[in-house]
């Protein structure tokens, strides 16, 4: 069931927590809503399953409006952040809850549990209480309770977000399969770069309230549309400088800049992976640290008359060769983007 | 293995002494006595005066008084609770302040109030009376003094509990399909249940003790509006004690009776529900 949000606003007294977000989801897609917290991410989430009524604009399920129809019956599966478990039933009837309000058969509720409690990997946990789980088996009750009586859309709420570090990147795997095992449209909401490019079919950036960008992850990551969204994805050094012959100055090191007159001021984002790095006896600029975290070596420099820069690269990289702190360099920029200045 | 006697541990066999023995001198021996006077010329003498007919009104004119204000706070007490706990409104802490005053108020002003509002002189008294109500000196008004005296004690057991509760579950079951009344039946009541006996408990308690305010609002006719304490005060006064202390103890243990039985409902349901 594909998603059409069209202009949709939310306020909280004087607080603009949604400004006339537009967004589709395309059925089957698995769509991540990506940006920092306080964004107004999850209250989009909220309004889309009707937990949160919007002060205007509309949402569309499957062609069809929603805005008037209350939770219980948009069929939507919502998995909470804290994942909102009955705390006093057992996981059994946790997971059967969706079913028995729909009056669905004993038989038949009791086999739609058992597949989910299969497919979840919880068999033998149906008598516990959530209290006697572990945070990923809660969340994997959270989201066989949330898909049993089969949704048509999935919606989850930072799924991940109160599992650790490795856990979370299982179970961002997991669900990935099971999306696609199952015939379900599913938006995730995440401050997760990583787990939403790595997951989803389609990224959207929300921050303070407006959708910054949507498209593909790959699309997103390479064209950023806006300069927060320069900024935003992936570690970046920001520079002010005033173009001349199609070449920005930054110090003394020159970055091509294309698409401004002679004179604009531009503003320049540079990734921390889009740099070169190479020793140089009169280089503009000087190596400070060199900080290395596991697979990679991030190093800090400052360029003359501009200010702080860094870079990354990979541990083994022949651009490290010669670098060590207090040594003069060379700068290439492989990669700028360049916003009018504001 | 028990460790050797600190001097800390020392200080707890002190303490945990004095705590029993305080216990002892209040509860335990006033009942004892209690006991021992109401039924030492026997178990007849006892039975008659428990069943003697003025006395048997009067007890059942306590219990069910009691046991109707206990239903009435276990609802309004739980929405009131409900009201100051979800909702924010102009007025809700003035609201707040005004359930715990009537703590505050001596029982006998709770009683004079309450006459010069509803007495047959007063307009609201009149009014009631000329639409052939009678609630001063009649058993209305008994239900209201207690329900005066008992007002913050459901709302402050319930209150607390439906703070804590995760409005997420209720969303959660929303999603799931479920009405508001599901919800309520399924996912609220198992968590604020216990909490809501526990204020009607309370209440009873409370409402089988009341004398302060009975004693001027009912007018105590024997047989009519003469409370179980009022009706043993009267036995004192009148140089009874063997009588008052046989219905006292009647009173007593009909209290604990039910005290007893709603803990072990309370410990029941949070067994089930753990």
């Amino acid at each position: 069931m594909g998603i059409v949000v069209e202009h949709l606003c939310k306020r909280f007294g004087d607080f603009v927590a949604v400004d006339d977000v537009s967004l589709r989801v395309e059925r089957g897609q698995l769509a991540a809503m990506l940006g920092p917290s306080g964004g107004g991410k999850s209250t989009i989430l909220r309004m889309i399953a009707g937990l949160e009524k919007a002060d205007s604009g509309t949402v569309e399920l499957g062609g069809a409006r929603v805005d008037h129809m209350h939770t219980r019956d948009r069929q939507v599966g919502f998995v909470f952040q804290h994942y909102a478990l009955f705390r006093h039933m057992t996981v059994e009837k946790n997971v059967g809850f969706g079913l028995s309000v729909r009056k669905v058969p004993e038989d038949e509720k009791r086999a739609r549990v058992n597949e989910m409690l299969k497919l979840m990997n919880l068999t033998g946990f149906e008598k516990r209480y959530p209290d006697q789980l572990s945070g990923g088996q809660r969340q994997r009750v959270a989201l066989a309770r949330a898909l049993a009586p089969r949704p048509r859309l999935l919606l989850l709420d930072e799924p991940f977000g109160a599992v650790d570090a490795k856990v979370r990147e299982e179970l961002g795997r997991w669900l990935r399969n099971l999306h696609d095992e199952l015939d379900v449209t599913s938006i995730f909401v995440t401050h997760d770069q990583e787990e939403a490019f790595s997951l989803a079919d389609k990224v959207m950036v929300i921050a303070k309230g407006r959708l910054e960008q949507s498209g593909q992850p790959v699309d997103i990551l390479d064209q950023p549309a806006t300069e927060f969204m320069a900024r935003f994805v992936g570690d970046a050094n920001v520079f002010d400088s005033v173009v001349r012959d199609g070449v920005a100055l930054v110090g003394r090191v020159a970055v091509p800049v294309r698409g401004f007159e002679d004179g604009s001021a531009v503003r320049l984002v540079i990734r921390s992976y889009d740099l070169k790095f190479f020793k140089q006896e009169d280089g503009p600029a000087i190596v400070h640290r060199m900080l290395y975290l596991g697979d990679r070596v991030k190093v800090d420099a400052s360029i003359e008359g501009a200010g702080p820069i860094f870079a990354q690269f990979p541990r083994r990289s022949s651009l490290l060769r010669g670098i060590e702190p207090g040594c003069r360099i060379g700068i290439e920029v492989t990669l700028a983007r360049a916003f009018a200045k504001p | 293995m028990r460790p050797a006697l600190t001097p800390t541990s020392r200080w707890s066999l002190l303490l945990r002494g004095a705590v029993i023995a305080w216990m002892l001198l209040l509860v335990v021996l006033p009942l004892v006595a209690l006991a021992i006077h109401g039924l030492r010329s026997g178990v007849p003498f006892f039975w008659a005066a428990i069943t003697e007919p003025q006395a048997k009104d009067a007890v059942a004119l306590t219990l069910w008084t009691a046991l109707l204000i206990s239903l009435i706070n276990a609802v309004l007490g739980t929405a009131t609770a409900w009201l100051i706990t979800r909702y924010r409104f102009r007025g809700r802490r003035l609201l707040a302040t005004l359930i715990d005053l009537p703590l505050a108020i001596p029982t006998l002003v709770t009683g004079i109030m309450l006459v010069v509002l509803f007495g047959p002189m007063s307009p609201l008294g009149a009014w009631f009376e000329g639409h052939g109500i009678y609630v001063a000196f009649h058993s209305p008004i008994i239900v209201l003094a207690l329900g005066f005296v008992t007002l913050p004690f459901s709302v402050r057991m319930v209150q607390p509990v439906l703070a804590d509760m995760d409005r997420a579950e209720e969303e959660a079951a929303a999603s799931l399909g479920a009405s508001r009344l599901v919800t309520f039946l399924r996912i609220i009541w198992p968590s604020i249940g216990p909490a809501v006996l526990g204020g009607a408990l309370q209440t009873f308690a409370r409402a089988m003790a009341e004398f302060g305010s009975i004693v001027v609002v009912s007018g105590n006719v024997p047989h009519e509006t003469l409370t179980a304490p009022v009706y043993i005060y009267g036995q004192v006064e009148s140089g009874d004690s063997h009588g008052a202390a046989a219905v006292a103890l009647a009173l007593v243990t009909l209290s604990l009776l039910v005290t007893l039985f709603s803990k072990l409902m309370v410990r029941w349901g949070v067994r089930r529900h753990a």
